[in-house]
């Protein structure tokens, strides 16, 4: 186990006081620094996750045997929206953004994102509205629509409760809390890098949370767009999605699928990241067709914007329109492909060390090509409509969601927790708890493609004996309990390994990106030099300074110390920061965000007398927060700061 | 395993001198921080009235083939609207003359363009206040046609931005008036202004796409 205890090259100036305005639980209340921010998305979104999870149980009980009446239909209504909406919103979403806050700063050798306080009021906004949208249980009945709340069965006659506008203005929020968290992203990581860390050095992890950022800030407004009209439709007898009046519920389609087909690469790509990071650390190799994998990223983003309407192949929007979508459809699988053959390329002629992390990544790319060959299938018109609104899809996407996007989160947390936590998990458990959520995922989710293909259709609460079904749904139910027991599991793992775990050193996977070389967990400022970068993979440069550059393109082999010296002398001088200023705690996003959420309790409620009045005290609320922040951003300034 | 330092400029780059002005936060790219953020929210604001036209274009033809069409060319007053727009974009030349005044030092001139931007900005929503009570009293209201419907949302939305930047241009007034010597203020008055062109902009796209066509 190699261990980098010494400084890379940089310049050491005065670390900051030590903050001791706030201690406790009110260091966590008023934070702005990006690590703890990272570990409140990530205990969010787990305790989300857990709730989801608990949602699937509920249904896997209603559908093991047919004819059941476990549930009652309109509660496996609100289950099934609330599974969707939360695995989506408030589990996948939130658990990439808040390692991707924890990392995505150290790995591009910074000492916090670029706008601190932003970031809170995201992480706030993010569990308001995740508490908002399950308030609606006890406001007369979550929203029984679907995640995706297909009109006209959101108008007010069909969804006469609240529900579906709790499910608005909660979606609202956190669309709020995503799109100013990926503006700080986007901005952090233009932006924000150290000396020498070129876009072209940042690790893979950075250019799938930079390509994450973009496409959710130019898909997320068209769902707020949607999500606008929609309200108005329930409350002032607007006409958009009311087919009786003359309007379009084909048009809500187009704006919720417009964001919901980038919302999945929202979803997938930062663990495509996660996996670019694991795989070469754990073959001992450097990534194969770096600049192969981050383009490929772009390529992904951008076509992820022109084939929202295969979701729509049913609506029978004519050959010219599906001949579009699907041929848009399958070309994204070039790009995919080349990334998975990429990651399999990796791992040829590593000296493969099998961790829990690696076990996930494998998985990850074992299970996301299943999920991808039968999405192929479905981006042909003529499959998707004998498959459409069937179990196979059901498949299909659980194959993408939790066999690529989960794995792929679980792969992270394993391979940062030392990081995170400054403990080391148990290999043991992780190992176990691998194989149990690997068993039972395919256990769970594989006779759903045959339960599909035998025609079993989505979205329904129960079914008649006898039609072929019976025994593939009693196997599901049977593995989706085996996969809470994994997830257990997991918990057991995480708990204890905080509390007993061995403590980890600064690098325990011999890893090659500048996280790895602060130490475990990082300090409030990250690193008391901030690194400079000559290469892609600077930590394997000083720790094996003597092997060839791997990235050098030219005829003759060049060692790493003598590349080095080559990019110092083509790099010239530098700037240097002459003192570390980091930015105070503050309670002004939190109250802020507060101001938002009691102003959207006035939204849910806009068309009821006298609600306008929570709307305004909101309003005065996040004006008093806003003017604290103005205050707060004073006191900070690097400009007034740097004159003292 | 441990070696010194292997780079240090320190030597060459050590000395802040205390009473030169500060050098801009420029970043990686070498744009400021808060411009690129804003840039970023101006794309992200400008899909979100991509759809809201997007849907009036939608529903226009819709509109007109149903019974209880209302045209929009018997109600919308384009004279009108055209000193709307006139006054729109008489209050971008003004954000120019604000910030070059304040570039230049001109506190005078600045706080006088500064304050006409705001004005301006006010006078539009008084303008679009009387033409939807006009368009209410003549019978267009949301649920009246698909007009009402699409129109009220769209312009509706685009007045309250118009309100957001008049509000964030009011603030900025009085934070560069409070302390006027701080380094920051040339960037709060142009992202303000930024923002500022980019209503404006929407406007000239809803005033083409909606009104004249």
């Amino acid at each position: 186990m190699a261990v980098v205890e010494r400084p890379l090259g940089g310049v050491t100036v005065p670390k900051p006081p030590e903050t001791n305005e706030y201690a406790g639980w009110e260091s966590w209340l008023t934070t702005v620094d990006h690590k703890k921010i990272g570990i409140m998305y990530i205990v969010g979104a787990f305790v989300f996750f857990l709730i989801g999870g608990i949602e699937a149980l509920l249904m896997r009980t209603q559908l093991g045997t047919p004819n059941n009446t476990f549930l009652t239909p309109d509660v496996y209504n609100q289950m099934m929206t609330m599974h969707g909406t939360t695995m989506v919103f408030l589990a996948i979403m939130p658990f990439n953004v808040g390692i991707a806050n924890f990392v995505v700063p150290l790995m591009i050798g910074a000492r916090d994102m670029a706008f601190p306080r932003l970031n809170a009021l995201s992480i706030w906004l993010f569990f308001f509205g995740g508490l908002m949208l399950y308030f609606s249980f006890m406001a007369g009945g979550a929203p029984a629509v679907g995640w995706f709340a297909y009109a006209p069965l959101t108008m007010k006659q069909y969804s006469p409760t609240f529900g579906v506008d709790y499910w608005i203005i909660g979606l609202l929020l956190t669309g709020i809390a995503s799109i100013s968290g990926s503006l700080n992203f986007i901005v952090t990581i233009l932006n924000m890098r150290a000396p020498g860390m070129t876009m072209n050095r940042m690790p893979l992890y950075v250019w799938m949370t930079l390509i994450t950022s973009f496409i959710l800030v130019f898909a997320f407004p068209s769902l707020t767009a949607g999500q606008i009209a929609l309200l108005f439709d329930r409350h002032f007898d607007t006409r958009f999605f009311n087919p009786a009046q003359g309007g379009d519920a084909v048009l809500w389609m187009h704006l919720f699928w417009f964001f919901g087909h980038p919302e999945v690469y929202i979803l997938i790509l930062p663990t495509m990241g996660i996996v670019s990071e694991v795989l070469p650390t754990f073959s001992r190799k450097p990534i194969f067709g770096y600049a192969f994998v981050a383009y490929s990223g772009v390529a992904i983003g951008f076509l992820g914007f022109l084939v929202w309407a295969h979701h729509m192949f049913g609506v029978g929007l004519g050959p010219l329109a599906n001949a579009f979508f699907s041929g848009a459809s399958m070309l994204i699988a070039i790009p995919t492909g080349v990334k998975i053959f990429n990651w399999i390329a990796t791992m040829y002629l590593g000296s493969i060390s099998l961790k829990t992390p690696m076990y996930y990544a494998i998985g990850f790319v074992s299970m996301f090509i299943i999920g991808g060959i039968s999405g192929i299938t479905l981006a042909s018109p003529p499959i998707d409509l004998q498959q459409t609104d069937s179990y196979y899809v059901v498949a299909h996407f659980h194959y993408v969601l939790f066999g690529g996007s989960i794995f792929g989160i679980f792969a992270g947390m394993h391979y940062w927790f030392p990081k995170i936590t400054g403990r080391m998990y148990n290999e043991t458990l992780g190992k176990i708890q691998f194989w149990l959520t690997f068993l039972s995922f395919n256990i769970t989710f594989f006779p759903m493609h045959i339960t599909g293909t035998n025609g079993m259709p989505r979205r329904i609460y129960t079914y008649e004996a006898g039609m072929g079904w019976d025994v593939y749904n009693l196997i599901s139910t049977f593995g989706s309990f085996l996969m809470a027991f994994g997830i257990l599991v997991l918990v057991w793992n995480a708990i204890t390994s905080i509390r007993n775990g061995p403590p980890a050193p600064n690098d325990p996977w011999d890893g090659s990106s500048l996280e790895w070389s602060t130490p475990s967990p990082p300090p409030a400022h990250n690193f008391d030099t901030i690194p400079i970068v000559y290469s892609r993979r600077p930590l394997w440069d000083t720790k094996y300074p003597d092997l060839d550059a791997a990235f050098d393109i030219g005829t003759k082999a060049v060692s790493r110390r003598e590349k080095i010296e080559q990019e110092k002398a083509r790099m010239g001088e530098l700037p240097t920061e002459s003192h570390i200023h980091m930015p105070s705690p503050t309670y002004s996003p939190l109250i802020a965000a507060f101001g938002i959420l009691v102003a959207g309790f006035g939204a849910i409620y806009i068309s009821v007398p006298f609600a306008f009045i929570a709307g305004l005290i909101g309003l005065v609320i996040l004006g008093v927060g806003i003017f604290g922040w103005v205050r707060d951003s004073r006191r900070d300034s690097p400009y007034l700061v740097s004159q003292h | 395993m441990s070696t010194p330092p292997t780079h240090t400029t320190q030597d060459t780059h050590g000395t802040p001198s205390s009473h030169a002005a500060p050098a801009p936060m420029l970043g990686s790219l070498g744009v400021d921080s808060r411009k690129l953020g804003v840039w970023a929210f101006i794309g992200s604001e400008t899909l979100f009235f991509a759809a809201l036209i997007t849907i009036y274009l939608i529903m226009a033809p819709v509109n007109m083939a149903r019974s209880d069409a209302q045209d929009p060319k018997e109600f919308l007053d384009i004279a009108f609207t055209s000193l709307l727009a006139a006054i729109l974009l008489a209050s971008s030349l003004t954000m120019v003359l604000a910030l070059a005044a304040n570039k230049r030092g001109d506190t005078r001139q600045f706080r006088i363009w500064h304050l006409a931007t705001v004005i301006l900005g006010f006078c539009f929503l008084g303008g679009q206040v009387y033409e939807f009570n006009k368009l209410l009293h003549e019978g267009v209201t949301l649920s009246s046609s698909l007009f009402g419907t699409s129109f009220f949302v769209l312009t509706g939305f685009h007045g309250t931005h118009v309100a957001i930047g008049a509000i964030w241009l009011l603030s900025t007034f009085f934070k560069v008036t409070k302390y006027p010597d701080s380094p920051e203020n040339a960037m709060d008055i142009e992202l303000a202004g930024l923002y500022w062109h980019f209503v404006d902009l929407v406007w000239v796209a809803i005033f083409t796409l909606i009104y004249l066509i």
